[in-house]
Parts: C-alpha cells; sequence; structure tokens
C-alpha cells in the first residue's frame, strides 16, 4: 500500500482498517446509484446484444431465402435440362424406330395380304360325293341283269369302267390338290414368323416410348414441386446437392492430382525450350510455362464439353447454332490432340534426359556409362501417358460444374449455419450481461453487508416501536 | 462482370504477365575453384578432382564454374584452367559438363609442382570473373594449405574487395610447423579471415570434404 494512503504511517493496520471501513460506509452511501449505474449498464449491453443479434438474423433470414430462391432455380432449370434430354431421346427413338412405320406398315399389309391369299388358295376341296358310289353299285347290277344281253351288258360295262376311271382320277387330282395346300401351308411359316418378329419390333419401340413417358411423367411431378417451392423439393434438392458437392470435390481432387503428374512429365523437358534459368516471380519459367500447357488442355476440355452441350458453365457456346457449335468441338479436339502429340514427345524427351543425366553421374563418378535394359518400357509408358492424360483432363469440365453450382448452394448452407451460430452467441453474450450485472449488485451488497445488516435491525427496530406505539393508542382509544 | 468477360479477363493478363516478366535474371550460383599446386600440395590433385566432379553433379543449367591453379603468379588469365556458364537448357549443359571433365582431366594428368603459391592473386582473378559474370551466389573455394609464399616484389598485403563473396578454404592440410605449434595453424586461417571478413566477404573452413553438400549448400 502506497505511504499516502496511511493515515497513521506508524500502524498500518489500524490504517488498513479505517481505509477498510471508510470505502465500505462509501460503498454504502453509493449503493442505490451504484445498483442503478449497474443495471443500467447490463441492461444497455444485453438491448444492444439482442438488436445485433436480430440485425444478423434479418441478414441470416434474407441470406437463406436467397439460398432458397437459388435451390430452386437450379432445381427448376436442372428438371428442365432433364425433360427436355428425355424428350430428345423419345424423339431419337421415334425417328429411328417408328420413323419408318409406313413401310413397316405397308410391309405387315403384304404379309398378311400373302397369308390371306395362301389362306384363300389352301382352302379344301370335297373327296368324292357318295353318289359315285352309288352309280358304281348302280352299273354293277345293271351288268348283271344284262347277262343275257351282250351288248347292253358291254356298254353298262364300259360305262362303268368310265366312271371308275373318271372316279380315280377325280381322287387323284384331289390328292394333288392336297399336296399343294401343305406346299402353300408350309411357305406361310416364313411370313407368319417375318410377321411375329415385325410386331415384336414395334411392341419394343412402343414399350421403349412408354419407358420413358413414365420418367417424363415423374419428372413433371418433380417440376411442379419445384414449381410449388415445396419443402419437400427443397430438402430434397439440398440433399442432392450437397452430394453433388462432396462428389464433385473428391473427383476434382482426383483430377488434380492427375494434373499434378501431367505437370511433372513435362516440367523437366519444358526446360529444353525455354531454358532452365529464367524465372517468373518464384517459379521457373519452364514450370509456369508446363502449368500454362495443362490449363490450356483443361480449358480447351472445357469449351469441348461445352460444344457437345455436356456441360453449360458458357451461355454463349451454349447459344450458337449446332453447325457453329460442331465446328468448335471439332477446332478445340484438333487442339487438344496437338497438345496430346506436344505432351506425349515432351515425355520422351523426359525420359532422355533422365538417362542423359544418369549417364553424366555415372561418368562424374567414374564408373562406365551403361544404359539398363527395358529402359525402352518407363519411355513408351511416359508417351502413352502424355498422351491420354490430356483427353483425361478434359473431362475435368463436368465435375467442375456440378461443384461450382453446388458449391454456391453449399457456401450459402454454410453461411448461414454460421450467421444462426453467430446470433446465438450473441444472444448469449447479451444475457450473460444481464445475469452478470444481477450477480454484480449482489456482490456489491455482500461488500457492504455489514451497514445493510445495521440498517435492517434500526428499520426493524423502527417498525417494531412504531408498531407498539399504534397497539399502545389503539388499547387507550378502546 | 459476366462470366466469359471475367475468363477474357484472366487470359489476357495471365498471357501479359507471361510476356513481360520471363526477361532472363542472372544465373543463380557462381563456383570458382582455386587449386594449389605448390610442393607437397600437389599431391592432393585427386581430391580436388573428386571435388570437381562432385560441383559439376551438383550445378544447374546457368551456373557459372571456373577453375583455376595456384602458382607463383596467380593474378593471371593463363592460370585459369577453365570457366564456363552453362546453357540454359540440360542437355546442352551436360555436354559442356563432359567437356569441363575432360580438360580438368588433362590438367591433373600433366600438373607440375609450382615453386611459390600466390593465393591471393588467384582470389583477386575468381572475384574479378565472379564479379564479371554476376550470378546470385558467388562462392571461392580454395583447394590449399592455406600458407602464402609469394615470389620476390609481388605485393599483395591489401586490403581486398570481397562484398557478397564466400571464400570456403577445402582440404587445409597441416604443415610440418603446425605440427610443432598448432597454434600457427590456427593463426594462418585466423589471419585469412580476418583478411576475406575486412574486404565483406565470409569465410569457412571444409577440412571434411564429406560434408561438402552442406557446407556450399548449393
Amino acid at each position: 500500500m502506497p505511504g499516502w494512503m496511511m493515515v497513521w504511517p506508524e500502524n498500518p493496520a489500524l490504517s488498513v482498517l479505517f481505509l477498510l471501513i471508510t470505502l465500505i460506509l462509501f460503498l454504502y452511501g453509493a449503493r442505490a446509484p451504484a445498483h442503478r449505474g449497474i443495471q443500467s449498464t447490463a441492461r444497455a449491453l444485453n438491448q444492444g446484444c439482442k438488436l445485433i443479434a436480430e440485425a444478423i438474423r434479418g441478414v441470416q433470414e434474407r441470406l437463406a431465402a436467397r439460398n432458397r430462391e437459388v435451390l430452386l432455380s437450379e432445381g427448376l432449370e436442372d428438371a428442365e435440362r432433364q425433360i427436355e434430354q428425355e424428350f430428345q431421346r423419345i424423339s431419337a427413338a421415334v425417328d429411328r424406330d417408328l420413323g419408318g412405320y409406313p413401310a413397316l406398315h405397308r410391309r405387315l399389309a403384304d404379309q398378311v395380304a400373302r397369308i390371306d391369299e395362301d389362306y384363300r388358295k389352301v382352302t379344301d376341296s370335297p373327296p368324292a360325293p357318295d353318289s359315285w358310289t352309288q352309280t358304281l353299285n348302280a352299273a354293277g347290277e345293271l351288268v348283271e341283269k344284262a347277262g343275257t344281253q351282250p351288248a347292253a351288258a358291254k356298254a353298262v360295262d364300259a360305262l362303268r369302267t368310265a366312271i371308275e376311271q373318271a372316279h380315280d382320277d377325280a381322287m387323284e387330282t384331289y390328292r394333288e390338290s392336297s399336296r399343294e395346300r401343305h406346299d402353300l401351308l408350309a411357305k406361310m411359316v416364313p411370313a407368319w414368323r417375318a410377321m411375329s418378329s415385325t410386331l415384336t419390333r414395334v411392341e419394343n419401340s412402343v414399350g421403349n416410348i412408354f419407358e420413358r413417358s413414365r420418367r417424363i411423367d415423374e419428372l413433371m411431378d418433380e417440376y411442379r414441386e419445384i414449381s410449388a417451392k415445396s419443402d419437400v423439393a427443397e430438402r430434397k434438392l439440398t440433399s442432392s446437392t450437397l452430394s453433388q458437392f462432396v462428389i464433385a470435390s473428391f473427383v476434382l481432387v482426383v483430377a488434380s492430382l492427375g494434373g499434378f503428374i501431367n505437370f511433372q512429365l513435362i516440367a523437366l523437358p519444358m526446360s529444353e525450350m525455354v531454358g532452365a534459368t529464367s524465372r517468373l516471380g518464384s517459379m521457373q519459367t519452364s514450370d509456369v510455362a508446363a502449368l500454362v500447357i495443362i490449363l490450356i488442355e483443361i480449358t480447351m476440355g472445357l469449351f469441348l464439353m461445352e460444344s457437345l452441350r455436356i456441360t453449360r458453365l458458357f451461355p454463349v457456346i451454349g447459344r450458337l447454332d449446332a453447325r457453329a457449335r460442331r465446328r468448335m468441338a471439332w477446332a478445340t479436339l484438333s487442339i487438344l490432340v496437338i497438345l496430346a502429340g506436344i505432351e506425349s514427345s515432351l515425355a520422351y524427351m523426359r525420359d532422355m534426359l533422365a538417362a542423359d543425366r544418369v549417364a553424366l553421374t555415372q561418368q562424374l563418378a567414374g564408373a562406365a556409362v551403361q544404359r539398363p535394359e527395358f529402359m525402352w518400357i518407363p519411355a513408351v509408358g511416359q508417351m502413352v501417358m502424355g498422351f491420354i492424360l490430356p483427353f483425361a483432363l478434359t473431362f475435368v469440365a463436368i465435375p467442375l460444374e456440378s461443384f461450382i453450382h453446388s458449391s454456391r448452394i453449399v457456401l450459402g448452407q454454410v453461411t448461414v449455419g454460421l450467421l444462426r451460430a453467430l446470433a446465438f452467441g450473441v444472444d448469449m453474450l447479451g444475457f450473460a450481461a444481464d445475469h452478470a450485472g444481477k450477480a454484480l449488485k449482489n456482490v456489491y451488497d455482500v461488500v457492504v453487508f455489514l451497514p445493510l445488516k445495521i440498517e435492517e435491525l434500526v428499520l426493524q427496530a423502527r417498525a417494531d416501536r412504531a408498531e407498539a406505539v399504534s397497539t399502545k393508542r389503539s388499547t387507550s382509544t378502546a | 462482370m459476366n462470366r466469359p468477360n471475367v475468363v477474357k479477363a484472366c487470359l489476357a493478363l495471365g498471357t501479359a504477365l507471361l510476356l513481360g516478366a520471363c526477361s532472363p535474371v542472372p544465373p543463380g550460383t557462381g563456383v570458382f575453384l582455386l587449386i594449389d599446386t605448390s610442393g607437397t600440395y600437389a599431391g592432393e590433385l585427386d581430391r580436388a578432382r573428386s571435388v570437381i566432379n562432385y560441383l559439376l553433379g551438383t550445378l544447374d543449367p546457368g551456373d557459372s564454374f571456373g577453375v583455376a591453379r595456384i602458382d607463383g603468379g596467380s593474378f593471371s588469365e593463363k592460370d585459369i584452367l577453365v570457366r564456363v556458364t552453362f546453357d540454359e537448357r540440360p542437355s546442352v549443359a551436360n555436354d559442356e559438363k563432359r567437356l569441363f571433365l575432360e580438360k580438368v582431366g588433362a590438367f591433373t594428368d600433366t600438373v607440375r609442382s609450382a615453386a611459390h603459391t600466390d593465393i591471393t592473386g588467384g582470389v583477386l582473378q575468381a572475384v574479378e570473373w565472379l564479379n564479371e559474370v554476376g550470378p546470385g551466389r558467388k562462392t571461392v573455394l580454395i583447394f590449399s594449405d592455406m600458407e602464402e609464399d609469394l615470389p620476390e616484389g609481388f605485393v599483395r598485403d591489401f586490403p581486398m574487395e570481397l562484398e557478397g563473396v564466400r571464400v570456403i578454404a577445402l582440404n587445409v592440410t597441416k604443415l610440418r610447423p603446425d605440427n610443432v605449434d598448432p597454434r600457427t595453424y590456427a593463426m594462418r586461417l585466423d589471419r585469412w579471415r580476418e583478411r576475406i571478413e575486412s574486404g565483406g566477404g565470409r569465410f569457412a573452413v571444409i577440412n571434411d570434404l564429406e560434408r561438402l553438400d552442406v557446407a556450399l549448400d548449393l
């Protein structure tokens, strides 16, 4: 304790006690304004925190609403795209399977006509009627009866023989026609089979279209749900977006590793082209050049995917007519092939440089320079990798599109979550300030508990005395 | 700005950066090795050759490397055996290293012992060449016992300008007087340290050539 605070420097304990009592008395005297000060400060802090939390919640709600709009809008766009694709597929199926329907119909009609004609031809001719038998029997009886008249008998017999001959001829004709009918029926079998096959094809095509129609119905239901901005649709879209984000991130990480390997393949030989000494900032120019080549490949891949309408990152490309897009696709593919060729040759050069480096090291070490056997295997492997990797990187466009679209939503959701947590934190701070004010008031009272107790006793005594006086007065009045 | 314009702007900026910032900068490292050929030290040439081999394997394209001998009057062009700034292209640089190795081999096979040791002249010659080439890091390696023995009339007791130069004494062998009084050896090295550091350079001694890579930090 500083010396100037000592009232009785020769007696510090007494000085401290005096100061303590003075302080307590001061605090007791200032109790009411101090309580008011503490209370108002705590309340101001609490109110301030509530206002801040309210403002944060407002921002969070606006952001959540905006996120919802974006989510539903992207969901709608996606559903429209899928419906459009399904219609395109149906159109292609109709063109492919049912475009030749008139010809198919004509073929079917021909087949039916042929079968009908053949069928009519195979109509069975009735066998010889019983009258033939009766006529022959009657002729036989006449021959027996005309036994005494040889001329008559001969005539009847000749007649009978003629009739029998005619009967045999008729039977032979009947057998012949039956054979022809069987032949015709045998010929009808392939026609039936052809017709059955044609009808099966028609059934498959129609079934395929029905299946696609059902898928379109499902998509339309989904579209209606999204259009109605239902909570179910929002939940579905959010979940789907999160899955897309995770999958796209994973694929992009894998693609980045592929890009890194590609970079390692061409960075060293690039120093043969642009030199190994010049630098761009902290990086070697050869490294930058290799990186630029890889980035150009990825860019060409993006344009190729856009031209093929697999991705839709660039609306300008999407708006081009089919012919221009086809030209662009060929142009980007040609550039990619050229770049792949360059990379392949660079990869081969890398192998040569590495071999030269090894040879020099062996020479410097005083060892005999020798080229290991089967060194062509890694050389060929590097060349193949150098050629394939640019095309593999082309497909980065697909996960990149998913990532860009989904990251916007995911980032929004994360921000909303953070804002919610922040608002809660600020609320808690206000709550803590309020309770800290109450606690501080109690602590204050603990410090001045002695004067407070005395005050309480005095007030109690005063009240008792007043009560005694009033009791006495009422007794005397009575 | 819409998305296609952003892409165009990025491409334009990248191209401008590439075109504008590709100017060649000075090569990274310059090393000059001085080989003492005087007296008994001439017998250490095989070790000097292994140091040269190590340096040739370590230096990159664009780096500069020179080798000169220390004899009675080392501040002379005729004492420089070979000096080269390696080509930017790794394959050409490798060919240059092979040629370098051949020249050094021819020297070590035919070298004759020198009567005097002009280390200061060699250092001046090395620093002059390094300053002329202008590498980012300048290192002078002195493969010697660091005992200077000048011919009569040679003046070398003046301050040297060694700003930004690292001088490393390699394989500093002990002489007979050092064995008699080891303080002689320490005093000799201290004298060199003082001379180098007073000229603005840095001085180090490496006797264990196995840790040359760590000490050189190329």
